[in-house]
């Protein structure tokens, strides 16, 4: 038996239920360090919620999660602070520059900083757009910026729920280039998403959700 | 961990986004204006009389003020996402709430206090009264805030969220209007005040140690 401790995450026997349905049952998969997790399944088969479980957002009908070995607690602060969500909502506030959003989240995280933020928007090619309220950027830089605030993140965790959604090729490239940098520095990556994921990582562990009866 | 800086953040932000959208906040002020300034019109112009009911429309008025301006609250940052984004914070939630529900008192619920004693002229309302109205107004503005803020939190995941919140709050609300208003009606016939004062200040007190906890716990349960 493996030690989960080995494990970032491990994910056993999850089972996750949306009003009267199942979404996922007995889910298992573990990743360590520099892994990159795909979630992938059809629509409506629960990959925003098993992202949200994950995230602590929601909460599993049954089955654990576990950080480290450890069970995984909404409740508690220090693990919770290990997770950075982009959700399908970008979470930009329409009347804030993208450089004022991404100061404010870095406000919001210890030991993020606000040194870096430039450096990132300018990989996202959303540095001319810095200081234009976030109502006037398209739906692609308002995405790209969105992954800047996770980007810019010192987070161990990254959960991303479909972060190519709007992009072109280049925005696309843009972020899985950054999605590899974090897996080379140890980080653990969890997105979802239709596209397949060029290979930017030797440790991917694929999860398929299966569609709902 | 960085609790003020966070806290500090949180305020300069919602203050920063209100000043870019003034309408958020402006138009329950107007409301307050408007509801004020109508009632002497529309009744009697009998000073006496209007002097007898003003602590208690100004006091409605301001209850009602705060119950229109509640659906900027959270509602915004539940549609774009931000509210997801407070929650994982690592920063308490309690905190956090307390933060926002400050800076949405800075903007809806002291101006009241500011106006208010400017309304009261409009009704004759005399010299002895208008500062208890102002002290009553500022010890009673933020516990409605804060009920507010529960019930904005509570029922910001539903689509008629708007319609239930002064359902959920008002009878919460309504030790605060009793007292605000025995308070300057007890003042404006010179009698002693403290009563009343007490009350409010023990209804802060409560509010400002329990409403956090309750707003983290609504806001909580409708984001899963």
């Amino acid at each position: 038996m493996t030690n989960t401790a080995d494990f970032l995450l491990t994910v056993d026997g999850l089972s996750i239920l949306r009003g009267p349905r199942y979404l996922c049952r007995d889910l298992e998969f573990s990743a360590r360090a520099g892994a990159l997790v795909h979630v992938r399944g059809p629509n409506g088969s629960g990959k925003t919620s098993l992202m949200r479980t994950l995230a602590g957002l929601a909460l599993a009908e049954s089955g654990s999660i576990k950080w480290f070995g450890q069970p995984l607690k909404s409740s508690n602060a220090e693990q919770r602070a290990n997770f950075a969500y982009l959700g399908h909502a970008n979470g930009l506030k329409s009347g804030l520059t993208p450089r004022e959003n991404l100061r404010f989240s870095a406000a919001l995280n210890d030991g993020d900083t606000w040194k870096t933020i430039d450096t990132v928007l300018e990989k996202l090619d959303v540095l001319k757009q810095a200081n234009l309220p976030c109502r006037f950027l398209s739906a692609g830089q308002k995405r790209r910026v969105a992954f800047a605030r996770i980007a810019n993140s010192t987070r161990t965790v990254w959960l991303l729920d479909e972060p190519f959604t709007c992009l072109d090729a280049t925005g696309i490239a843009s972020v899985t280039g950054l999605i590899g940098e974090k897996l080379k520095q140890g980080g653990l990556v969890i997105m979802s998403s239709h596209q397949e994921i060029p290979l930017i990582s030797d440790r991917l562990v694929q999860v398929n959700l299966e569609s709902v009866q | 961990m960085s609790t003020l800086p966070t806290l500090r953040a949180v305020v300069s932000r919602d203050l920063l986004l209100y000043v870019r959208r003034p309408g958020e906040w402006l138009t329950p002020l107007m409301f307050f204006v408007m509801v004020t300034l109508v009632f002497p019109l529309g009744l009697s112009p009998d000073p006496v009389m209007l002097a007898t009911i003003a602590p208690g429309l100004i006091w409605v008025a301001a209850l009602l003020a705060s119950l229109v301006s509640l659906n900027v609250l959270f509602g915004p940052d539940f549609d774009d996402g931000a509210l997801e984004e407070l929650v994982l914070s690592e920063e308490s939630l309690t905190l956090i709430a307390l933060a926002r529900v400050f800076a949405h008192w800075l903007v809806t619920g002291l101006p009241l206090v500011i106006l208010a004693p400017f309304m009261a002229v409009f009704f004759g309302f005399p010299e002895a009264g208008r500062e208890y109205l102002v002290i009553t107004l500022l010890l009673g503005t933020p516990v409605l805030s804060l009920l507010g803020a529960i019930g904005a939190a509570l029922t910001v995941s539903l689509r008629a969220g708007g319609m239930l919140v002064p359902i959920l709050i008002l009878p919460l609300a309504v030790p605060v209007l009793i007292f605000g208003a025995k308070g300057v009606a007890l003042a404006v016939d010179g009698e002693v005040v403290s009563g009343p004062l007490y009350m409010l200040g023990f209804l802060l007190a409560l509010g400002l140690s329990l409403g956090p906890l309750a707003i983290a716990g609504a806001l909580r349960i409708s984001l899963e």
